[in-house]
């Protein structure tokens, strides 16, 4: 038999009472052999899961969560309700004095906010919890270390004396799927605070950009040419610029292939296409030589038909030199304008 | 409070006052728990996450982000700057358009007006123009950036296919607009765009018909591009740009570094 430190003893006394409602001194007497056993005031059958357990999953059986202290706030889902109690508690220290922090803590989901809240104070419990676990149950992790075995209490050694067969002295609290409850393996990320590290640089680049745009605004006109006039068609027409790549494109083919098939299954559907198409699951550039090219082909590509578009065309759409002949581009017209 | 004379100095009464002010019930009201303008506020692991937390527009951030990141050369900040551009360009949007008529008869002349009669109106119409270049010119340069990184890998298929939406959205914005001045420029320009749709295999009549809403550009043109660049296409944006947001946070943040 374990020799139960009396202050351990006392401590279980104090949860379970609570839970029940019931005096200390009446559950403590009962746990010493001194009382009547203790009937929880009103009865019920547990609550269960109501799916069953595949054979992924694994069942966390738990005994009265111990709800004492610090621990209380954190354990308080776990913590069960006074109704909600089974039909026979019994003592079992062992199993009592198992802090069942970890499951609660690392049920939350890696959802930055909870966790970032739930983070501070669930470390101070698993470490309280793991240090006093130890000399009560050795072979047990703490409920901390994240193992599969970790998670799954041991029976006790020793059935506690004085109970009928088949009773069990612990209860289903929760089924849980065998990966999800947390992370085995801690993935290694370096993460810092969004506050100040990252919303500083945002706000650099905030003022940065807004800084460039009224100087620009302040230095550059915007070009506003004659009324529209549908009779005086101007020589070269040409669309703005981000389009006149694909206007360049016109004067090479087929306005069906150049206009339409270029944008459309190109840009359009080739672009969202691309993730589906390049397979290789590697981010390295030096993986990813090829997917690298194609792509550094299409920007040099787009660039050149563009330039050539906006500053290599004249009259008539005709090949023309903008040191020689000028540049026929409006958007330009009042490029550099010190009034 | 005494300096020495016996009177309390201006500068102590100004303190004074600031702290009443700020820990007055209104301003406790207004500002949630962990905002850095709280008296008291202390630099805590905890205070930091509220700052985001706590804060409707900052929340569209996680908490914490990876330390690479946040570097400025691994993303040089163009998604974030693609979507600055767009509420700086909502904002002198809405200015322009209290002074804008959408009419062929009369959009020319708001336009002379504005950047003659109006306070700021051609810094505005500027700040529009250059703005509206630049977002077009950081959408596709930020797709650039996130191909080199292939960041468009598993399990970010999806919001890649959100992102080049997004920029044919923004490409389509901006053409829109491109006609609202009604001069020679915005008419031809828009002329040659919708001529390249009208070679669409099939329907392409249909499509430059209703692009145009007629045959050819008029004034109804003007009024259906007003529309669709004032409304249509930014409420579209809008909706994908959240959908864009909320999947780089589910798909795990920013890509990992190479």
């Amino acid at each position: 038999m374990v020799e139960i430190p009396e202050d351990l003893l006392r401590r279980s006394a104090e949860a379970k009472a609570k839970a029940l409602g019931v005096p200390v001194e009446q559950v403590l007497a009962e746990m010493k052999g001194e009382g009547p056993p203790v009937e929880p005031p009103k009865i019920e059958a547990p609550v269960e899961a109501s799916d069953k357990p595949e054979p992924k999953e694994m069942v966390v059986e738990a005994a009265e969560a111990v709800a004492t202290g610090d621990v209380e706030t954190i354990t308080k889902p776990a913590t069960p309700e006074p109704g909600d109690e089974p039909e026979s508690i019994e003592p079992d220290v062992t199993e009592e004095e198992e802090p069942f922090e970890a499951p609660a803590a690392a049920v939350i989901p890696d959802e930055d906010a909870a966790a970032a809240e739930a983070e501070e104070p669930a470390a101070a419990v698993a470490t309280m919890g793991e240090e006093e676990t130890v000399p009560v149950a050795p072979s047990n992790g703490g409920g901390g270390n994240g193992k599969v075995a970790g998670l799954v209490s041991p029976r006790p050694s020793v059935p506690p004396a004085g109970l009928p067969e088949g009773v069990r002295t612990q209860r289903l609290l929760t089924v849980v799927k065998a990966r999800a409850i947390q992370n085995v393996k801690a993935e290694p990320s370096d993460k810092v605070n969004t506050w100040p590290h990252l919303m500083l640089m945002e706000f650099g680049a905030l003022l940065a950009i807004t800084g460039l745009l009224v100087i620009m605004s302040v230095v550059i006109h915007s070009p506003l040419l004659e009324p529209a006039n549908f009779n005086a068609t101007p020589n070269p027409s040409k669309a703005p610029w981000y389009f006149l790549g694909l206007q360049e494109l016109l004067s090479y083919f087929d306005p069906q292939v150049a206009g339409v098939m270029v944008p459309l299954f190109i840009g359009l559907i080739g672009f969202m296409m691309i993730p589906y198409v390049d397979k290789n699951p590697s981010t390295r550039p030096t993986d990813r030589k090829f997917a690298i090219m194609l792509y550094s082909i299409f920007l040099a590509g787009s660039a050149t038909l563009t330039i050539i578009g906006v500053l290599f065309r004249g009259q008539g759409f005709n090949f023309s030199y903008p040191w020689r002949d000028g540049v026929f581009f409006d958007d330009l017209k009042d490029w550099v304008n010190f009034e | 409070m005494a300096n020495g004379n016996g009177r309390t100095s201006l500068k102590e009464r100004i303190k004074e006052t600031n702290e009443k002010l700020w820990s007055s019930q209104v301003v406790e009201s207004i500002l949630r728990p962990g905002s850095p303008f709280k008296q008291g506020y202390s630099d805590s692991p905890r205070n930091r996450s509220y700052v985001v937390m706590n804060n409707v527009l900052y929340h569209l951030h996680p908490v914490k982000v990876k330390r690479h990141g946040v570097r400025l050369s691994y993303t040089l900040c163009l998604g974030g700057l693609s979507f600055f551009l767009f509420i700086l360009l909502t904002i002198t949007g809405i200015f322009l358009m209290f002074y804008y008529t959408p009419t062929a008869e009369i959009a020319y002349a708001d336009m002379e007006a504005l950047s003659t009669n109006v306070a700021f109106g051609s810094l505005v119409r500027n700040m529009h123009r250059w703005g509206a270049h630049l977002m077009v010119l950081s959408v596709f340069l930020h797709m650039s950036r996130v191909f080199y990184h292939g960041a468009y890998k598993p399990p970010r298929e999806f919001n890649w296919v959100v992102g080049v939406i997004l920029l044919f959205l923004t490409l389509f914005l901006s053409f829109s607009g491109y006609l609202l001045p009604w001069d020679q420029l915005a008419l031809w320009a828009v002329t040659v765009g919708s001529n390249m749709a009208g070679f669409s295999p099939v329907i392409g009549d249909q499509v430059k018909f209703a692009l145009l809403a007629g045959v050819e550009v008029s004034g109804s043109t003007l009024l259906r591009f007003y529309v669709l660049h004032v409304l249509f296409f930014p409420f579209v944006l809008v909706v994908f740009l959240a959908v864009h947001f909320w999947r780089v946070r589910k798909d795990g943040g920013i890509s990992g570094p190479l």
